[in-house]
């Protein structure tokens, strides 16, 4: 039984989540972040957390804020490092908090990899630097690559522009990013939506993630922040 | 995209007869190198023109976060050029001001963009298809170092008080057709950028096709780095102060 849900509220989204859980955050920046699923999330207390996700936060809202609440062991992510960062510098910086740093494509193929059944995979990106250490490797063709096991969560947390009451989700411009990868990832999806349509009011033909992918559904108001800060 | 000057032969350049060290490291002039020396090195901005000016009309084109990024203000209209950025978009437009700018519509860099007709998004694995896949024609990114091999370190200084963060650049680096550096050829403090062997932690190895600085741009070859361009010294002098460089006789 995985048909979708439609819940009325993020409390109820995120219900369940248990300490110790990967968790695979959406978002690019803020393009993308569920940030009303994370403030729930906050709320429900769950700790000791490893959160996969682009970056590690910005400002004090959303991941930002989960870090700082204290409920992240680990991240896992391409890029933690950004002007406004300080939540997560802080952390690192006084070892309160792990990182593994995983190059952007390898990040992204290997949610895809779990979502899709692949073992594992090889991929030239890395040779030869510090980050494919330790990793085995193989010439294929001629040319050096490194081999990459897949990124699974036990939850994803995205955010999405529309739903329908299956769970069909569309996104809008470059928010869509990590979503529908991790969409696939987790063994269960929680998607915070802008707006729930009726069934059949989604054109068939625009569905970027299929409701095969999707658990739960919770429609938000929409935020208006701005590119340095939300709200 | 190269012009038929850009030799990949072992043979003497016009200028470059000294003692020669390996060529792995040479630094030394292309035949038909020019040198401006009517002027002093090029501003960023004049160098971003110059690098604008060699992308290929009608090319698929990441440009990196940061210095890159002003690339996209000298391309012209007609070039033809579609700007891929890694957060998945296709034939990204200018920044947004004023009511143009929507949270949802970003570059690489976290910075409200526009989109132009013919756009197209797509998800993050799809975005790194197009790179890793070898579908970008160029990328342009920054450097900490370049060796006259072609490996690049541009991510991480290894200090033990530096953050790790590589994001898209490792994929970029081994996807793209061809990869340039836009960078200064020194460091504020003299160091040189292009450099026999790199000491900061690799982003790729023998991945730049060229190096593109404000005192010339460079050809990586099988021997070395070629000086195609100058402005303010001429080749022998830019190989002089560079590490491993061939002084010219």
């Amino acid at each position: 039984m995985s048909r979708a849900r439609v819940l009325d509220t993020c409390d109820e989204a995120v219900a369940g989540i248990e300490d110790g859980s990967v968790v695979l955050v959406g978002g690019f920046g803020f393009a993308g972040m569920p940030f009303d699923l994370l403030d729930a999330l906050i709320r429900q207390g769950a700790t000791d957390l490893t959160v996969v996700s682009n970056n590690a936060g910005n400002g004090e809202v959303g991941l930002a804020g989960l870090l700082k609440a204290g409920r992240v062991r680990k991240v896992v992510c391409s890029f933690p490092r950004q002007a406004d960062s300080y939540v997560f510098d802080e952390l690192y910086r006084s070892g309160r908090v792990d990182l593994e740093v995983v190059p952007q494509g390898n990040l992204a193929e290997r949610m895809r990899a779990a979502g899709a059944g692949i073992g594992a995979f090889f991929c030239p990106t890395a040779v030869g630097t510090p980050l494919a250490e330790g990793k085995e490797t193989r010439t294929i063709d001629g040319r050096e690559h490194v081999l990459e096991y897949p990124i699974r969560g036990d939850y994803a947390l995205i955010s999405a522009h529309r739903a329908d009451p299956m769970g069909n989700l569309v996104y809008r411009r470059t928010a869509r990013n990590f979503g529908p990868v991790m969409a696939t990832a987790a063994a269960t999806t929680v998607v915070q939506v802008n707006e729930v349509v009726a069934l059949g009011e989604l054109d068939p033909e625009a569905v970027v993630t299929p409701s095969i992918y999707v658990d739960r559904i919770v429609p938000v108001q929409a935020r208006h922040y701005t590119v340095q800060g939300a709200r | 995209m190269s012009t038929s000057a850009h030799t990949t032969s072992t043979e003497h350049t016009a200028g470059a007869t000294g003692t020669e060290k390996t060529a792995a490291t040479a630094v030394r002039a292309a035949p038909g190198a020019v040198a401006h020396l009517d002027r002093g090195p090029l501003t960023m901005d004049e160098l971003a023109a110059v690098i604008a000016r060699d992308i290929p009309d009608g090319s698929y084109v990441n440009l990196g976060i940061g210095l890159p990024t002003t690339i996209a203000d000298h391309l012209s209209a007609d070039s033809g050029v579609v700007l891929h950025t890694e957060n998945g978009m296709l034939n990204m437009g200018p920044a947004a001001v004023g009511d143009a700018i929507d949270p949802d519509l970003t570059n690489a860099g976290k910075v409200p963009v526009t989109e132009l007709p013919g756009a197209a998004y797509f998800h993050h694995a799809d975005s790194f298809a197009m790179m890793r896949g070898g579908h970008l024609d160029v990328c342009v990114l920054g450097a900490f170092q370049v060796s006259t091999a072609g490996d690049l370190a541009n991510w991480h200084t290894g200090g033990p008080d530096d953050i790790p963060a590589v994001g898209g650049a490792m994929d970029l680096a081994i996807g793209a057709k061809d990869v340039y550096v836009m960078t200064k050829l020194f460091t504020r403090t003299g160091a040189p950028k292009l450099v026999p062997s790199c000491t900061y932690p690799l982003t790729g190895v023998r991945c730049v096709s060229r190096v593109y600085t404000d005192h010339a741009t460079f050809e990586i070859t099988p021997n070395g780095a070629l000086v195609q361009e100058s402005w303010g010294s001429t080749a022998a002098d830019l190989a002089a102060r560079l590490d491993g460089g061939i002084a010219p006789g």
